[in-house]
């Protein structure tokens, strides 16, 4: 931190992307057809199996369909593939074909109403238990029990008993981000200062009073703490709910894609992924700026 | 009638192997004037804090209890209020805003205007006038206590309840506030219950001083009686025939108490009969001369 920067780490950043865009697209080079050696009733085989297209001066090339699903699609491929998408960004073609727009709405407003519920329950019972350490000491064996279960393992039961898989989607995310926040403002209100309550006391505050100018702010690092960590639980778990539900959103474009045997897709849809991400937590962190303090 | 008085009072613990009780203190009995600065000195962990907790209502004594003003102390109250040795200042408000928060739950019924003139005055007060908007966490320790002062005055409670104060404020410092608090509670007259370690700090500041045995099992053995005049500075108390007595008397007794248990006690003639009285105006009651120079 105290190093003295000479130079910006923008460019060192750009320098090895540069090396990686050039190490990919070497690797995922093909060369071209190359017709010596073959007897015309190979290449014909080879016509015939699709692999080799003759085009119109009589000289064989790959088939760049095939090419396609041929290993590794290299930079050039998925940045047109980029390209094409994000031209068609808010273009709606069918049922399931939205353009990237919608798809990256879809999983946010998902992500957002899974979150946003499972953050407000898990802060308020997390309080509940803070402040009664009885409580807390009887229910804490089911908390360890129901954490480290993965958030997609409850999604049989959930679309069983929802019987919706746009709310399952949902309920997927909201027991993702549930657990963190919830034990980590346990334990934010549990070890606040007691000196703060006793404060509280003395200036006989009112219960609400106590909880929102006290307890809430005396425990919002911690808290904060624990919504990151629910929050990229959560940003885990919206990829795979969409992909198993087939309901529409960023992570369900990457199956689709793969459905489709579209690499450059797959690769694409795995960069949008990665984007709204470094959003949503930006973001996040600007909020999260607000309400931290200093001891 | 005295104005508050801790009445036959003790504070036993479980003890940490689980069966039995520890007990703190036993048979604490106070009588504490309007408007008297009054002081606990003894060794850390004699329970000084936790009779202070109790009479400010946040801890319960397992026998007797604290009256004030008529009525016993039931938990936590305006008409008390602490003084912590951490200063205990919420760090996520500004100075403005902590003495604020005691103003307002003191004078619910105040605008808004009579709050801030209010809270600006005690703000004032302490010299920190320009740090309003300051946090806690940029400034230094003696600022710190100066806005737990001002929070705590500024509620005008009926008795100050100091826990150590100054325990954490670098020497320097300290005696400046010192200073500043004499000089405060010479404008107010606020009932004053201290509790420190400092025996130069509580003869600087108090009426009375109470010696309190090691723990377990601690009891106030004497009263010590300041019999300089006030006003007090620190430069002028050294003057005072009496401040070397009285210092001296003091360190004695801290140090014949010094090591645990009940050793130093073997030589007291004190055991279970109540504090005595210690009074430099009637040498009779001094029964320690001082031996060491000075």
């Amino acid at each position: 931190m105290g190093i003295k920067q000479t130079q910006h780490p923008f460019f060192i950043s750009i320098f090895f992307l540069g090396i990686f865009l050039f190490a990919w697209h070497v690797a995922t080079i093909s060369p071209p057809f190359d017709p010596t050696g073959k007897t015309e009733e190979e290449l014909m085989v080879m016509e015939f199996n699709g692999d080799i297209v003759q085009t119109d001066d009589g000289q064989y090339v790959w088939n760049p369909e095939k090419e396609k699903v041929k290993g590794v699609p290299g930079p050039m491929t998925v940045m047109e593939k980029a390209w094409i998408e994000l031209n068609e960004a808010f273009v709606i073609k069918g049922t399931n074909d939205h353009g990237i727009a919608f798809l990256v709405g879809y999983t946010v407003s998902r992500f957002a109403v899974g979150f946003l519920a499972a953050s407000g329950v898990a802060i308020l019972v997390g309080i509940i238990l803070g402040l009664n350490q009885m409580l807390f000491r009887a229910l804490n064996p089911f908390i360890q029990v129901l954490k480290p279960i993965s958030p997609l393992a409850w999604m049989p039961l959930l679309l069983y008993t929802v019987k919706d898989p746009k709310w399952t989607a949902i309920l997927v995310v909201f027991m993702a981000a549930i657990w963190p926040t919830l034990a980590t403002t346990a334990f934010g209100v549990n070890t606040l200062r007691k000196e703060y309550l006793q404060v509280a006391a003395i200036l006989q505050l009112s219960w609400f009073k106590r909880l929102y100018k006290v307890i809430l702010p005396g425990a919002a690092p911690t808290i904060v703490n624990g919504l990151r960590i629910s929050f990229g639980s959560a940003l885990v778990a919206v990829v795979p709910a969409e992909m198993l539900l087939g309901e529409l959103g960023v992570g369900y474009l990457s199956w689709i894609e793969w459905n489709n045997l579209d690499i450059a897709g797959v690769i694409f849809a795995i960069l949008v992924v990665g984007t709204v991400g470094v959003v949503l937590d930006s973001g996040f962190n600007k909020l999260a700026g607000l309400v931290t303090y200093q001891e | 009638m005295s104005f508050l008085s801790i009445d036959h009072m003790s504070k036993y613990f479980p003890s940490h192997s689980g069966n039995g009780t520890v007990c703190i203190f036993e048979d604490v009995t106070v009588k504490i004037n309007k408007g008297e600065f009054v002081t606990v000195i003894g060794h850390s962990g004699c329970g000084k804090s936790t009779l202070l907790n109790i009479i400010a209502g946040l801890e319960t004594p397992t026998e007797g209890g604290a009256i004030l003003n008529g009525q016993e102390v039931t938990g936590p109250g305006l008409d008390r209020m602490v003084v912590f040795q951490s200063f205990a200042l919420m760090p996520w408000m500004t100075v403005y805003e902590n003495v604020a928060l005691a103003v307002r739950s003191a004078y619910p019924t105040w605008s808004s205007q009579e709050i801030k003139a209010h809270v600006q005055k005690y703000i004032t007060l302490v010299g920190l006038q320009g740090a309003e908007t300051k946090k806690p966490t940029a400034l230094s320790g003696g600022m710190k206590q100066r806005v737990g002062l001002a929070r705590a005055f500024s509620i005008e409670p009926k008795v100050l309840l100091l826990d150590e104060p100054f325990a954490q404020i670098d020497a320097l410092t300290r005696g400046v506030i010192q200073e500043e608090l004499v000089q405060m509670w010479n404008a107010t007259r606020n009932t004053v219950f201290m509790v420190t370690h400092d025996v130069d700090e509580a003869i600087l500041l108090s009426d009375r001083i109470m010696l309190m045995t090691n723990g377990p099992s601690a009891r106030i053995a004497e009263i010590v009686d300041v019999t300089i005049p006030r006003p007090r500075s620190r430069e002028t108390i050294i003057e005072d025939e009496h401040y070397y007595k009285i210092r001296n008397h003091i360190i004695h007794f801290l140090v014949r108490h010094a090591s645990h248990g009940h050793a130093g006690e073997s030589g007291d003639d004190t055991e279970r009969s109540g504090p005595v009285e210690i009074n430099f105006r009637d040498q009779a009651t001094n029964t320690y001369e001082p031996a060491v120079t000075h």
